[in-house]
């Protein structure tokens, strides 16, 4: 536990020292670049770039969360039974469609720039949460259900105070799912033209310089891995308060 | 023959099985009866070494169980256990010829040996081979299990609460059947249950253990009638000693000659069903029948007398 | 009610345009609704058969009517792309391009959706849904190789690129399946050895799963310096292709990306097997290696297979990513398109992806079905 502690908090300051001071990394980089070449990135700030990606995959993880968790609720109640098989294939068929082609798809109907990533982003990223939602919403301990409807609490209620709070370990096990694949998407979405970390690497693909490939790529990496690492911890949290 | 010489399983410096020495004759059941926590099963694990012992030894028909490695030693004990542990991706056919099959019989010879076990157990060959444990019921998921360990003729059976698992309706058939196909078979049976009932029901010898010791061991009238702690006395039940010595004397011990009225019971019985009967129906004496024609009688004086009689 | 909301939005979907005609392969093109795409003749059995199918799906009850509607409607579709290509094409210069809109996509969605929600109702075995698999790539191959559909702009691309899109789809077989082969090769014994080994699966795992977490460029990227290392400094490695860009960081990459899955599958997998049922295996002589072969991999093959399921869809479109680095396959077809705004060129990377990905799924799952020979409890 205590090596982990150290590990985490070595990647958390590595992170913020590649985003804010990268040429503390010169001499590291150097050896990379091509002779004479530019060894750190610097045709925009990382942390700009950095702030673009990161709210990139928040705006379209939130609005996913939004509309998957609204639509499971939908799905799970007596009402939207009918709806039942159809939204169960979609997700299982959806999700066998590659996240890269997604976004590649998006770009001849809404264009270039930030717009197709945010719409790949989104669409991708409901399918994980729903499912997730669905399964947290309707494998229910049913003892638990029976006692919480014979102490007359109404559906609101039981949705609200009973099946929400249960079920939320297992849906954030999906935003975490969603929001690691919408982190890698949007890496890929400066091949877009949207400003996101991919950039770096990209620039560097194209001009053979390994510097940024490996600058970019480690500042993308880990920063996937710290926020993936936070949820798991976040879901333990809750799972430990629901007694799970 | 199985022969238990200072046998001694220790758990972190703790024994769980302390220095017993037993043995076990041929063709006969064995229970070892104890609460949980007192070492039987790790008794009854350690002769076909699925636990080694940390000291003593193990005999069966005069061989070490050392002499071999576990697994060759194995195939030729059976071992059924709580919950059956079926393999659910095997057919019925195939799970009792499990063993043979490890011993590569003939497929043509296992083929014969799971008809002939199926119809021993009542199960009709033709209904039951090719079905999978899950669509069995669980009365006849045990029998399958069962069946499984005798499948290879080992020379010895053991039995790990064998029918924890079932409803007692169905727990007595079972315990019938297996009592039944022992006679048959003339197998060796080592059976451990924390049931006295069970115990003194199946065994012709029982053992109780006490954290991790063998502190009685003899036939299930004497463990009933000369407890040798009160730890024994306490797992006997003091208050059921009589009816529990009375359930192991049939009436062909008590039947005279003369007459009684009401129905009959087969000389068979035990004397407690005829004590039950007396109570019930309010008799003095219960006719008794054999092949259908009534031989004579047992009167409820005989039996309480019976009763004061500690073998 | 599904069938209510399909027949809506597929209605709504026919107002939008149905199909796209531009001077030339790079400039935006105009829309064109489905009824103006050429004389009433031309167009209106398509519709008819569009519009014939959308209403069969309305028959909640009758699954098969359902089917039937989808395979209609998707005809239609396929008559409508046919006569819209031929008559927008005349008189309209030797350059000009014509590709389905957005009109044409969102029916397609909706009446594939159609057709799946009427066969998961079916709920056909194995058997069965391998028949209609096949049934549905012959079409597909039929439309395809009948020439029909050669006036569409993608297929002008496909024209001018066969020899190329060969390599590209053997490149990306090549990915997709050689890093499977080789992340089973690995995958299997360490999952295995974890099964035996709790610490070893304690230790194995966490570091797999934050493998996973990189993010797939970031990841082909840190792969560039690595292997030009190897290239360099072991002897021989440049030789049998090891180099910084190109198909080897591609391959081992996702190998990288699949073993997590294989392995943590192979585990549960192998732990699935019921105690009960080790235990008695144990009892009965059984060596651990007879325990293995004998009781958890028969019993955890459905497990572990899907894990190569989950592996094999997600390397096909993770391949992708390897035509950024000069490692092959659709994504040089996909980043060339993105580069030079050529939606078909896109497309013509980007649909065959999908297609992979969509029949590796659905034959995946039969397998998976195959090896679940078990019966249920019986109620």
């Amino acid at each position: 536990m205590k090596a982990g502690q150290i590990l985490r908090g070595g990647m958390v300051l590595l992170l913020v020292a590649l985003v804010l001071r990268p040429e503390w990394f010169y001499a590291v980089l150097a050896p990379f670049a091509p002779t004479g070449g530019p060894v750190i990135y610097e045709r925009a700030s990382l942390l700009s770039l950095s702030l673009s990606h990161l709210g990139l995959v928040a705006g379209a993880s939130g609005l996913a969360t939004v509309v998957a968790v609204t639509l499971a609720i939908l799905v799970t109640r007596p009402l939207g039974a009918p709806f039942r098989p159809l939204s169960r294939t979609i997700t299982n068929m959806g999700q066998t469609f590659p996240p890269v082609a997604v976004l590649a798809l998006a770009v001849p109907i809404l264009g270039f720039g930030a717009g197709p990533t945010l719409v790949a982003l989104f669409l991708y990223g409901l399918l994980p949460i729903f499912e997730n939602a669905m399964t947290g919403l309707s494998t229910l301990p049913p003892a638990t259900m029976d006692a919480a409807r014979g102490i007359g609490l109404n559906r609101w209620q039981l949705l609200l105070r009973v099946e929400l709070p249960l079920a939320l370990p297992v849906i954030l096990t999906g935003i975490r799912l969603s929001i690691v694949i919408a982190l890698g998407t949007a890496t890929i979405g400066s091949t877009v033209a949207a400003r996101t970390l991919g950039e770096v690497i990209i620039a560097g693909l194209l001009t053979n310089n390994t510097a940024f490939v490996i600058q970019g790529g480690l500042i993308v990496g880990l920063f996937a891995v710290i926020i993936y690492d936070a949820l798991v911890r976040l879901e333990a949290y809750c799972a430990r308060r629901t007694g799970q | 023959m199985i022969e238990i010489d200072g046998i001694t399983k220790l758990y972190d410096g703790l024994p769980a099985v302390d220095d017993v020495t037993m043995t076990v004759d041929t063709g006969t059941i064995t229970v070892i009866v104890g609460t949980s926590g007192s070492g039987k099963t790790t008794l009854l694990r350690m002769i076909n070494r699925l636990e080694e012992p940390t000291s003593g030894s193990v005999r069966i028909n005069g061989e070490s169980t050392q002499a071999v490695s576990p697994h060759i030693l194995r195939r030729r004990i059976g071992y059924a256990i709580q919950g059956h542990g079926l393999f659910p991706h095997y057919t019925v056919a195939r799970n009792i010829g499990a063993v043979p099959a490890l011993l590569k019989w003939p497929a043509q010879q296992i083929a014969e040996r799971v008809d002939q076990l199926l119809t021993l157990f009542s199960m009709d060959p033709a209904q039951f081979r090719d079905r999978y444990p899950a669509e069995l019921s669980g009365g006849q998921q045990q029998r399958v299990g069962v069946a499984r360990a005798l499948a290879s003729r080992p020379d010895l059976l053991l039995m790990d609460e064998p029918f924890g698992a079932l409803d007692p309706v169905i727990r007595a058939r079972a315990q019938d059947d297996l009592r039944r196909i022992q006679r048959r078979l003339g197998s060796t049976i080592m059976l451990v249950t924390h049931d006295m009932e069970e115990a003194i029901r199946l065994g012709d010898r029982v053992a109780v253990m006490d954290a991790g010791r063998l502190v009685q061991y003899g036939a299930p009238a004497e463990i009933i009638a000369r407890p040798v702690t009160d730890f024994v006395a306490d797992m006997v039940g003091r208050v059921e000693r009589p009816l529990r010595l009375l359930s192991l004397a049939t009436l062909s011990e008590l039947v005279e000659d003369g007459a009684a009225e009401g129905e009959a019971l087969p000389v068979d019985a035990s004397l407690r069903d005829a004590l039950s009967a007396c109570l019930w129906t309010g008799r003095d004496a219960v006719p008794v029948e054999q092949d259908g024609a009534v031989i004579g009688r047992v009167t409820f004086d005989a039996i309480r007398a019976r009763a004061r009689v500690h073998p | 009610m599904p069938g209510v909301l399909f027949a809506i939005l597929g209605l709504a979907a026919l107002t939008t345009p149905f199909m796209t005609l531009a001077a030339n392969r790079i400039v935006a093109g105009d829309g064109v609704a489905a009824w103006r795409l050429a004389s009433p003749g031309a167009t209106v059995p398509g519709l008819l058969c569009i519009v014939t199918g959308l209403l069969l799906g309305l028959w909640g009850a009758r699954p098969r009517l359902r089917l039937a509607g989808a395979a209609t409607g998707l005809a239609g579709l396929v008559w409508l792309l046919m006569a819209g290509a031929e008559a927008l094409l005349t008189d309209a210069g030797t350059y000009a391009r014509v590709s389905p809109d957005v009109g044409f996509w969102c029916l397609l969605t909706i009446l594939a959706l159609l057709m799946a929600d009427a066969i998961s109702a079916l709920s056909p075995g194995p058997l069965a849904r391998a028949a209609l698999l096949v049934v549905v790539l012959a079409t597909l191959a039929l439309v395809f190789w009948s020439g029909v559909l050669s006036d569409l702009s993608v297929m002008k691309e496909f024209a001018v690129r066969q020899q190329a899109f060969v390599r590209a789809t053997l490149q990306h077989l090549g990915l997709a399946f050689g890093s499977l082969a080789a992340a089973a090769v690995i995958g299997f014994p360490v999952g295995i050895l974890c099964h035996r080994n709790g610490r070893l699966r304690d230790g194995v795992l966490p570091v797999l799963s934050f493998l996973q977490t990189i993010p797939s460029l970031a990841m082909f990227g840190l792969m560039i310096p690595i292997l030009g290392w190897v290239g360099h400094t072991v002897p021989g490695a440049q030789a049998i292709g090891i180099a910084g860009i190109g198909f080897a960081p591609a391959f081992i990459a996702l190998v990288l990306y699949a073993l997590l899955p294989v392995v943590a599958n192979t585990v549960a997998g192998l732990g699935a097997a019921p105690p009960a049922a080790l235990e008695a295996a144990r009892g009965m002589g059984m060596t651990p290696v007879q325990r293995l072969r004998r009781v958890e991999l028969p019993l955890g093959l459905p497990v572990i297979l899907t894990g190569l399921r989950i592996v094999l869809v997600q390397n096909i479109g993770l391949a992708v990513i390897a035509g950024l680095i000069g490692g092959g396959g659709y994504g040089t077809f996909v980043f060339q398109g993105l580069n030079q705004t050529a939606t078909d060129l896109i497309l013509l990377g980007a649909l065959p992806t999908v297609l992979l990905a969509l029949v590796a799924a659905i034959v995946m799952d039969i397998l998976v079905d195959l090896t679940r020979k078990t019966p249920e409890p019986a109620p």
